[in-house]
């Protein structure tokens, strides 16, 4: 089957479990896609570790003990820990880290019995919205190779567009996984905080972070997801004590009568016109559906920009002090005294945009300044959590663009990290109040870019997310597009 | 009102360091054993390895609950854990998980009996908080040359910290409340209290100040780790803020170091490099909310507090609350205390439950807080190893209180029964045991009226000026008489036996 690598997660799935191939076949096929690392995807490949779990795969599905995904590729943003592959988050400052452990999201997936193609290039720590701040260069967007792809899991989301493995998982803490997945045309969903483990996912905001599936479709994505999910609380304290749902059982539910709630502040001024476009023939179709438009507001949208840059980087300054030199990861050759390796260490390791935000975090956390600035932005977090439930009760999903715009060129934003941080809008405010959100593609702009569609649900209705989302996808075929030469 | 020291008063508050004694650590799952290989009881979480996280053992809480009780303490419903952040190499997370803005145990209160001139008084010390955090590491300078090691295993030990409100006005009383605070750790078993082994680590702040003036600027002693550095540290300390007062210095804040070999305290660091620890509330761990049914049911589990058995000792054994206090310094003691205060006790040849006017409890107490623990003392063991059994000093005491043997011939005894107990067997009843002491040391009290007479009858002969003098209205002249008496009965004569004969004879 000359086509293995543009099949979705499902149909592997369903070939592996008839036998029709083997996970050693399918595991070499996308092998051999990312020799030469194609769009500098991944940042660590092991075949003899990947086939080794394919053959382990072919023996379970051989003899009846074979999980729902025996055998499927998959491939892990670099800010997951891994045993049998380097673990950098993009940093220098870990170049060569090998973790002990696995991330309980890499061992679930294991046990679902998904096979490891590798790591994925991503933001230095998951800092960033285009990829262009990782330590070990920057991810082209398959679409067009002179864009971004979008970030911070920009490795993932172009490492599924371009076939180079049909499912990976990536982290959202302000849009990491709904801007990267809008860009590069894929889907993707950030659940409810709290139902992934983050125990093994290297920490940039606690209070933000949350793993999640990219992939093709909204059905690949809920088979991801129904394995990732799941209580992990003697690891991760912020993971929630309750089962993990099926989320495929639901895809196909009819969307007769699904109230959509259209915020006005999603559609105002910065909206480019090609992607208010692409949304809005997205939003007809669900009328078609059935789903009925209902005008809403967040009204904090705006705020939530200054919230989220006071509270990520202050938790990201103090999460990143562990990175000293001293126990793992890069030190500094040349050194005087302790404080110089410290400093030297850190200078050398962290890039310019980390820096930015340890520096940002330090200061908004200091003597005199937290009242004003975090305790300031913890309770208009609040708020803009408090303006979701509102809009709940008028609707039962929220939809609207993903990013202001289509995937912009290397170099645009480059030398102007706000700009940078005001293409996190729409994101922004579902993270800030630990909402699940999604990106599902909704057709192409300017370019012949792909544009997302985000929809936000209320806590623990990602099936709901993914029922809209996956009957979108029966009646389009925006996510069965590929770019060139796929 | 405290007593001045050259003019000034000494204002000591206490933050005390009290390791807790869970198996693990207090956001991981690895052993809090002491003295192992460096680095062997560290797991990844205490190595703050990328991905880690950390989870609250609910061991440690507990024993934050229960120390909560011990001391009347108000329990927090909602407590926050916060993230302390500051650099150093043993600090692996770059940050220390504390408890800043809301802490666990709130208020509270130690109070314990303090000597001042020839009165015993009661002091109580309010305490401002107690909170739940982690220790760090610790960094190895001696056995690497050039270089530093760092040892994780005690990274992530669970820590009270328990504060006190500056109330304490001496280093002797400062000594007083750590004493009362190491026994009540230890009593209710949340720690250890090896202060060589840093269970129970005390920083001192100290202050200055004339009467009625404010607060003067305050320095903190740290890890003060045996009670006598502590005293010696703070007079040290007073000693010499009040010489730079009066020299016209002004006291700079500071964190200062005690050095046992020269006596004296010197400064760390001051004021000036103190750290902004950019405190905020730790994103990975929820607050620690406890419901008042975990408080009760922690409270229903909890052995009988010093506080409250002392109380018991009072009503139960009529003793001074001193005394009760005393015998509740340690639960061995109290335990050794009520086993012979249960002993079967012949009951005093008056049958009034008293010799001497004392009841037979407060005997026992008298020779458990003297004689017992001054051999203790002396042999540098603890009351578990005590060879005098509580059977055996019930006994002693019975033989006291029925005029069998005088005081004096009982210390005898006792010193008989501490030192050859090994050669008494086992299996004869305590009271015959004693009785063969007092049989083989010829200590018999001396009950037989005729022959004490007789003695009596020598005495007054031998002494007629006594006699005439005592009979001329000089009561001291007695004890002319009553020395020679007992003298001659070889000390076996009952002394107040010899009082009433002399009094019959020359009244």
């Amino acid at each position: 089957m000359s086509d293995l690598h543009n099949l979705s997660v499902k149909a592997l799935a369903t070939l592996l479990q008839t036998k029709e191939v083997s996970a050693v076949e399918v595991a070499t096929r996308f092998l051999a896609r990312t020799g030469g690392n194609p769009h500098n995807a991944y940042l660590d490949i092991n075949s003899e570790v990947t086939l080794a779990q394919a053959q382990a795969s072919d023996a379970k599905l051989a003899n009846g003990t074979a999980g729902p995904l025996e055998g499927v590729p998959v491939a892990h943003k670099d800010v997951f820990v891994t045993r049998d592959f380097a673990t950098t988050a993009g940093s220098k400052i870990l170049s060569g880290y090998r973790s002990p452990f696995d991330a309980t999201v890499v061992q679930r997936l294991r046990t679902a019995g998904m096979v490891t193609l590798g790591k994925l290039n991503c933001d230095e720590f998951a800092m960033g919205s285009a990829n262009e701040n990782s330590a070990y260069g920057p991810v082209q967007n398959p679409w067009d190779t002179a864009r971004v792809p979008g970030g911070s899991s920009g490795g993932s989301a172009a490492a599924v567009a371009a076939g180079l493995a049909p499912a990976a998982t990536g982290t959202d803490t302000g849009g990491s996984i709904r801007q990267p997945a809008s860009f590069c045309g894929i889907t993707g969903i950030k659940p409810t905080y709290g139902r992934a483990s983050r125990y093994g996912m290297i920490a940039y905001a606690s209070s933000l972070d949350q793993a999640g599936p990219m992939a093709r479709s909204a059905e690949d994505c809920a088979l991801l997801l129904s394995a990732m999910c799941g209580g992990d609380i003697d690891r991760d304290s912020t993971s929630l004590d309750m089962p993990t749902e099926d989320f495929s059982a639901s895809l196909n539910n009819s969307l007769e009568g699904l109230r959509i709630g259209i915020p006005k502040e999603f559609f105002g001024e910065g909206l480019h016109a090609d992607v208010r476009a692409a949304v809005d023939g997205a939003l007809r179709e669900y009328e078609k559906l059935g789903a009925k438009l209902v005008p809403i507001s967040l009204p904090r949208t705006e705020l939530s920009i200054p919230v989220y840059y006071i509270i990520a980087p202050a938790e990201a300054s103090s999460n990143l002090s562990r990175f000293d030199g001293v126990k793992f990861g890069h030190r500094a050759k040349d050194y005087t005294d302790l404080v110089d390796m410290y400093k030297k260490t850190r200078a050398e390791g962290f890039g310019n945009e980390v820096k930015r935000r340890i520096m940002t975090g330090a200061y908004v956390l200091s003597h005199g300044y937290y009242d004003a600035y975090y305790l300031q932005a913890q309770k208009i977090r609040r708020m803009i959590a408090d303006d979701f439930q509102n809009a709940f009760k008028e609707c039962d999903v929220i939809a609207g663009p993903v990013a202001p715009s289509v995937a912009w060129r290397f170099g645009e934003n480059a030398n102007d990290p706000v700009a940078d941080y005001l293409a996190d809008i729409f994101t922004l405010p579902a993270s800030l109040a630990g909402l699940p959100g999604m990106s599902v593609p909704a057709g192409f702009g300017a370019g012949n870019m792909p544009v997302g569609l985000q929809l936000i649900g209320n806590y623990f209705k990602e099936a709901q997310l993914l029922n809209a989302a996956h009957r979108l996808q029966q009646a389009t075929d925006f996510h069965l597009q590929k770019p060139a030469g796929v | 009102m405290s007593k001045l020291v050259q003019g000034y008063e000494v204002v000591i508050g206490f933050e005390t360091h009290a390791q807790l004694s869970t198996q693990s650590k207090i956001f991981s799952r690895a052993p809090t054993a002491f003295g192992a290989e460096a680095n062997t009881q560290a797991c990844a979480v205490d190595m703050a390895l990328p991905g880690t996280l950390p989870v609250m053992n609910i061991g440690a809480v507990e024993r934050a609950i229960e120390f909560g009780l011990a001391i009347n303490a108000h329990i927090a419903e909602r407590s926050i854990f916060a993230r302390k952040n500051y650099f150093y190499p043993d600090l692996p997370k770059g940050y220390q998980i504390s408890q800043f803005e809301i802490p666990v145990v709130q208020g509270g209160e130690v109070s314990f009996f303090l000597e001042e001139g020839k009165e015993t008084v009661r002091k109580t010390v309010r305490l401002e908080r107690a909170h739940l955090e982690e220790d760090a590491g610790k960094s190895l300078h001696e056995d690497f040359i050039g270089q530093s090691g760092i040892d994780l295993n005690r990274a992530g030990t669970p820590l009270l910290e328990i504060v006190t409100r500056p109330d304490m006005s001496s280093s002797e009383e400062a000594v007083a409340y750590a004493k009362e605070l190491h026994k009540i750790v230890t009593w209710i078993g949340i720690c250890d209290g090896n202060m060589q082994e840093g269970s129970f680590r005390c920083d001192a702040n100290v202050s200055v100040r004339k009467p009625g003036a404010e607060l003067g600027t305050r320095r903190e002693i740290k890890n003060l780790n045996s009670f006598k550095f502590m005293q010696q540290a703070i007079d040290y300390e007073v000693r010499w803020q009040i010489e730079q007062i009066e020299d016209g210095h002004a006291i700079q804040q500071a964190t200062v170091l005690f050095d046992p070999d020269t006596g004296e305290t010197r400064a760390m660091r001051t004021k000036e490099d103190a750290a902004d620890y950019r405190y905020f509330p730790d994103p990975d761990l929820p607050p620690l909310v406890i419901g008042r049914d975990w408080v009760e049911r922690v409270k229903s589990e909890m052995a009988e507090l010093p506080r409250v058995m002392a109380e018991r000792f009072v009503k139960d054994y009529a003793l001074p609350e001193y005394d009760a206090t005393q015998l509740t310094q340690s639960k061995a003691v109290a335990a050794y205390f009520e086993e012979v205060a249960k002993q079967p006790f012949f009951v005093s040849a008056d049958g009034s439950q008293k010799v001497y006017g004392i009841t037979i409890p407060k005997l026992a107490s008298n020779w458990i807080m003297g004689e017992v623990s001054r051999r203790l003392k002396a042999a540098d063991i603890g009351i578990d190893q005590v060879p005098v059994s509580a059977a055996r000093l019930a006994a002693l005491i019975s033989r006291i209180c029925d005029s069998t043997i005088s005081n004096n011939a009982a210390k005898e005894v006792f010193d008989a029964l501490w030192n050859a107990s090994g050669d008494l067997v086992a299996d004869v009843g305590a009271l015959s045991v004693v009785d063969s002491i007092i049989e083989a040391k010829g200590l018999k009290q001396m009950n037989d009226t005729g022959e004490l007479e007789k003695i009596i009858d020598e005495v007054l002969a031998a002494n007629p000026k006594n006699v005439e003098e005592f009979k001329a209205g000089n009561a001291k002249a007695l004890n002319g008489l009553v020395g020679p008496i007992m003298k001659a009965s070889k000390g076996k004569a009952n002394p107040a036996q010899v009082n009433a004969l002399l009094m019959k004879r020359l009244g």
